[in-house]
């Protein structure tokens, strides 16, 4: 038989579809040809924002179950107890709201005014010097899991870039601010890099997991750490104290706004390096490379990737942004380097790449959000006596819920994009099943 | 007497789509009834509703006449029905006996567990219906065939009385397959009845009592095998004639392409599988390498793409030596890679359909330039690859996962041969496809051959083999058995020296050795 006549064959074949391809044909007929922004970001957005609103709600319940309040006043009368259930939460939810925010009413006033503004934006601004840490550790550990390994190092990684950023920030007297702030964040960012290149060096050569060597990394970070802070580094008169003498004011990085206003320009840097890490994933042939030696070493391998360069490369630059946040931290809040400089950034930095979905962007709005419950609960708990630790189960349930998004599709019977894309597979035989 | 099973109207629709439209089927005792169809006809939904993993729209069930309710696998396995999936559902670590008791433990008193009694049943049923496992073996460790034995025990432990296999044979070799229908026979003649999925032509002809033909969600037609030619079924099933032998126009092999010389390949575990292999292959040739899988073809197609580094020897691409072949230097040395394994090596299932397109020269204008990826030239790209080579559903952003088996190797397909290229290393290329993508891949190579291509074919299908090479080699044992033009062979004597130039069955067993060891 001659090409043509096979050809024809093809066009009958084409009229004669199969059942899968009818429907695909249903499918791409009613909607437009393809889901335009909007619907990519809402497809991308509802299930973390249900899921907050799920974990709101049930915070709300452990706050209710064990407010003291409540039971006495539901000994009082039903009325009075579910009054006094609805009063407790949202006055909770109050402070919360206006801690993380600010109160409405006096951002306006001050607006109107020209008065007490530093005090009614404090809190905005005090979310937002939160949030910058969160944000860098987040997309630490987001490029580290696009490019196939996951970083539990990113607490080691802060450690070690801080002290870093310390260590510079204390030395060179009469630099320049130009010249010393961003040697001292450089060191910071590389301590970070080197951290994170061990264990991605030991995996590509020796094939050692990087779960429990990142791990191993932390223990030996902190103790590190604890020792430079309490001897060579240690605060002059400090009595030993695990604390460092403050970094010289050129290392600083400056404040936005004058005092007691502390959003610092590292804020504004790490959501420029999100952009930037969000055009290197999806938009250079580094980002594929990266992304391909992360989705499937063998394919990879097949496309021409040194998969061990790009292992490594990984870990590396994860660790680079992790020690970067460490830098931040001490350059633009605590001026000194102490053992709390982390507060477990490098933990939760994983919940948060999961809530951004591995995307630059992503994580800064997951970052805001952490950001913002991180200040909104100190306001709760000084205004109303509901304890920080609400807060925490508030974030876990969050995360629960959006680690097991079926819940979430159930309960609020959510059909996206994904969705439908998955009864498409059910339909072909091969690979559905799968 | 009723019928063991008879389901009746079965209709099942999914959002937009009949995926069964009023199905009748019946079965009966000691019957092995093939269910014959392409990708996506059906016939897995159909048998995912009597194995109670959907729920019919309409229709219903009956077991030897009596209606019944299933609605949900364990109420299957009740009836007597049991399923062997494609995909086997075992536990690599555990042993057959572990295995096979999950979920129906033998246990002592006070719930301790008595692998043993379990062990002995298992001896039984193997001695009953030939099914040889030795209880003890870790699953991981068994060859392919073999596991899907356990599989079969399991179901028999479970008293199922009708066995559902989901292409059993499309992991298998030649051999593996052999021996299952074996199996299959010796199960029927105790009693079971079968009902096995395939799109294979060959395999439902030599080994079914009855075929049931299923296109687009109804049944087209029944045949028995002894009234139906393989030309017959293939139209049944495609709904249009199809050519199940290419046609193959003459063409005056030109230069050298590729030029192999003693080479010498070692596997994962640096075991030698590759003896010192010597041949060429020239331009507008195909170069067909049989022999039954894990006797040292996928080593040497890896070693000459750059995928594994070989011991020893040389590889010479149009005439020019490469000490140490790499991907990307293959690629740009003109050569295509259709990886035997697509959805580990030639795949990314997360990537997109453009994305998996461009696999290889992504770093490479239009679609990048100074390492900025160029989207727009991407899709345009992948529109006219998606267009030419008919990938369905033509949409470039839906994940490779979400494509069928058929339309995944086309995307490898599209991908490799849409490059200029001189050389073709194509491994298995038509593996778990049904018959229409088949036509459609040989097409395809055949048109390279034309367009002045050498081509290396790796197969272990004998059938295609024979159709398509201008010169065949046989691989056993990691040697060339074989060296000779396919006018001047036959398929018998090719087959012979598959199997070790004739020699006894113990050989046999000894390449299901080498496979398990790989």
């Amino acid at each position: 038989m001659d090409k043509e006549n096979k050809g024809l064959n093809r066009e009958q074949d084409a009229k004669k579809m199969s059942t899968e391809e009818i429907f695909l044909e249903e499918l791409s007929r009613k909607k437009a040809p393809r889901p335009g922004f909007w619907a990519k970001f809402w497809d991308a957005i509802q299930i973390p924002l249900l899921a907050i609103i799920s974990g709101l709600f049930l915070g709300a319940v452990i706050i209710v179950v064990t407010s003291a309040d409540v039971y006495v006043a539901f000994g009082s009368g039903i009325g009075e107890g579910f009054r006094t259930m609805g009063s407790i939460v949202g006055n909770a939810y109050k402070t919360l709201f206006t801690g993380a925010f600010g109160s409405p009413s006096k951002i306006i006033e001050a607006l109107r005014t020209g008065e007490k503004i530093s005090r009614a934006f404090k809190p905005i601004t005090q979310s937002l010097v939160e949030t910058t840490p969160y944000l860098l550790s987040g997309m630490a550990v987001a490029l580290g899991f696009r490019s196939g390994v996951f970083n539990i190092g990113g607490e080691g990684q802060i450690y070690i870039g801080a002290v870093a950023a310390t260590f510079v920030g204390l030395s060179f007297d009469g630099l320049p601010q130009a010249v010393h702030m961003p040697l001292a964040i450089l060191a910071g960012i590389i301590g970070g890099a080197i951290w994170g290149f061990i264990p991605g060096w030991l995996k590509a050569k020796t094939g050692a997991h990087e779960v429990i060597n990142t791990i191993m990394m932390n223990y030996i970070a902190l103790r590190l750490v604890e020792y430079l802070l309490t001897g060579p580094m240690t605060k002059t008169g400090g009595g030993g104290m695990p604390i460092s003498n403050s970094v010289k004011p050129t290392a600083r990085i400056p404040l936005v706004f004058a005092p007691p206003i502390t959003l610092h320009w590292g804020f504004f840097l790490a959501i420029l390096i999100a952009i930037a890490a969000w055009f290197f994933l999806f938009k250079t042939t580094w980002g594929f490379n990266l992304q391909m030696a992360g989705a499937n070493k063998h394919a990879a391998k097949y496309a021409g990737l040194n998969i061990s360069l790009w292992t490594v490369l990984g870990m590396t630059i994860s660790g680079a942004l992790a020690g970067l946040c460490g830098s931040t931290q001490v350059l633009g809040v605590t001026y000194s380097m102490g053992l709390g400089v982390s507060a477990g950034y490098g933990f939760d930095a994983i919940a948060l790449a999961l809530l951004a979905n591995n995307n630059p962007l992503g994580c800064i709005l997951s970052a805001l959000l952490f950001g913002l419950l991180k200040t909104g609960s100190r306001s709760m708990m000084s205004n109303t006596g509901i304890p920080l630790d609400i807060v925490s189960i508030i974030q876990a349930f969050i995360l629960m819920f959006i680690a097991a998004p079926a819940i979430i599709r159930t309960v609020f019977r959510v059909k996206g994009l994904k969705e439908e894309n998955k009864a498409l597979v059910t339909v072909s035989g091969w690979g559905g099943d799968k | 007497m009723p019928p063991i099973l008879e389901l009746k109207g079965i209709t099942k629709q999914f959002p937009g789509v009949l995926a069964n439209d009023h199905i009748n089927l019946t079965l009966e005792k000691g019957e092995i009834l093939a269910l014959l169809g392409e990708n996506g006809a059906g016939k897995t939904t159909l048998m995912n509703i009597l194995y109670g993993l959907y729920k019919p729209d309409e229709g219903e069930i009956f077991i030897d006449g009596e209606k019944i309710e299933i609605s949900g696998p364990i109420d299957a396995i009740r009836a007597g029905i049991g399923m062997v999936h494609q995909h086997f559902m075992l536990i690599p670590v555990f042993t057959v006996t572990e295995n096979v008791m999950l979920g129906e433990e033998s246990v002592n008193f006070g719930g301790v567990l008595n692998p043993e009694d379990a062990a002995k049943k298992i001896k039984a049923i193997g001695e009953l219906y030939g099914l040889k496992v030795d209880p003890n073996a870790k699953v991981g460790d068994l060859p392919v065939g073999v596991q899907q034995r356990v599989e079969i025990i399991k179901l028999l432990y479970r008293n199922a009385r009708i066995l559902i296999f989901d292409e059993p044979t499309a992991v298998l070799t030649p051999q593996e397959a052999d021996e299952l229908f074996e199996i299959m026979r010796s199960l029927t003649k105790q009693g079971k009845s079968i009902i096995f999925i395939t799109h294979k032509l060959r395999e439902v002809l030599e080994f079914s009592d009855r075929i049931m033909v299923i296109q687009r969600g109804k049944v087209v037609g029944e045949t028995h095998p002894h009234e139906a030619s393989q030309e017959k079924l293939a139209e049944m099933m495609v709904g249009r004639a199809v050519d199940l032998i290419p046609d193959k126009k003459k063409i005056q092999a030109g230069e050298t392409v590729l030029k192999v010389d003693n080479l010498v390949v070692a596997d994962g575990t640096r075991k030698i599988t590759v003896h010192g292999v010597s041949f060429s292959v020239h331009a507008g040739e195909i170069l067909g390498v049989a022999g039954v899988q894990g006797n040292g073809q996928t080593e040497l197609e890896e070693a000459l793409t750059g995928m594994r580094e070989p011991v020893s020897g040389t590889i010479r691409i149009l005439g020019k030596e490469v000490p140490k072949v790499k991907p990307r230097e293959f690629v740009e040395n003109k050569g295509a890679h259709i990886p035997e394994d697509r959805q580990r090596d030639g795949l990314i299932l997360n990537f997109t359909v453009e994305d998996n397109l461009m696999l290889c020269t992504y770093y490479q204008p239009p679609f990048s330039q100074n390492h900025i990826l160029n989207r727009e030239a991407i899709r345009d790209h992948a529109r006219k690859l998606i267009t030419n080579f008919d990938i369905r559903p033509p949409e470039p952003l839906l994940p490779v996962a979400s494509l069928s088996g058929g339309n995944q190797q086309k995307v490898i397909v599209a991908r490799e041969l849409s490059r200029d290229n001189k050389l073709i290393v194509a491994s298995q290329p038509t593996r778990g496809l049904d018959v229409g993508s088949i036509e459609y891949i040989h097409d395809q190579l055949l048109k390279s051959r034309e367009e002045g291509c050498g081509i290396l074919l790796i197969s272990s299908e004998l059938d295609e083999i024979m159709e398509l090479s201008d010169r065949i080699i046989v691989m056993y044992k990691g040697n060339i058995t074989l060296m000779t033009e396919t006018e001047k062979t036959t398929k018998s004597e090719v087959g012979l020296h598959m199997a070790g130039a004739g020699n006894s069955m113990s050989e046999k067993s000894e390449n299901v050795a080498v496979q398990a060891g790989r």
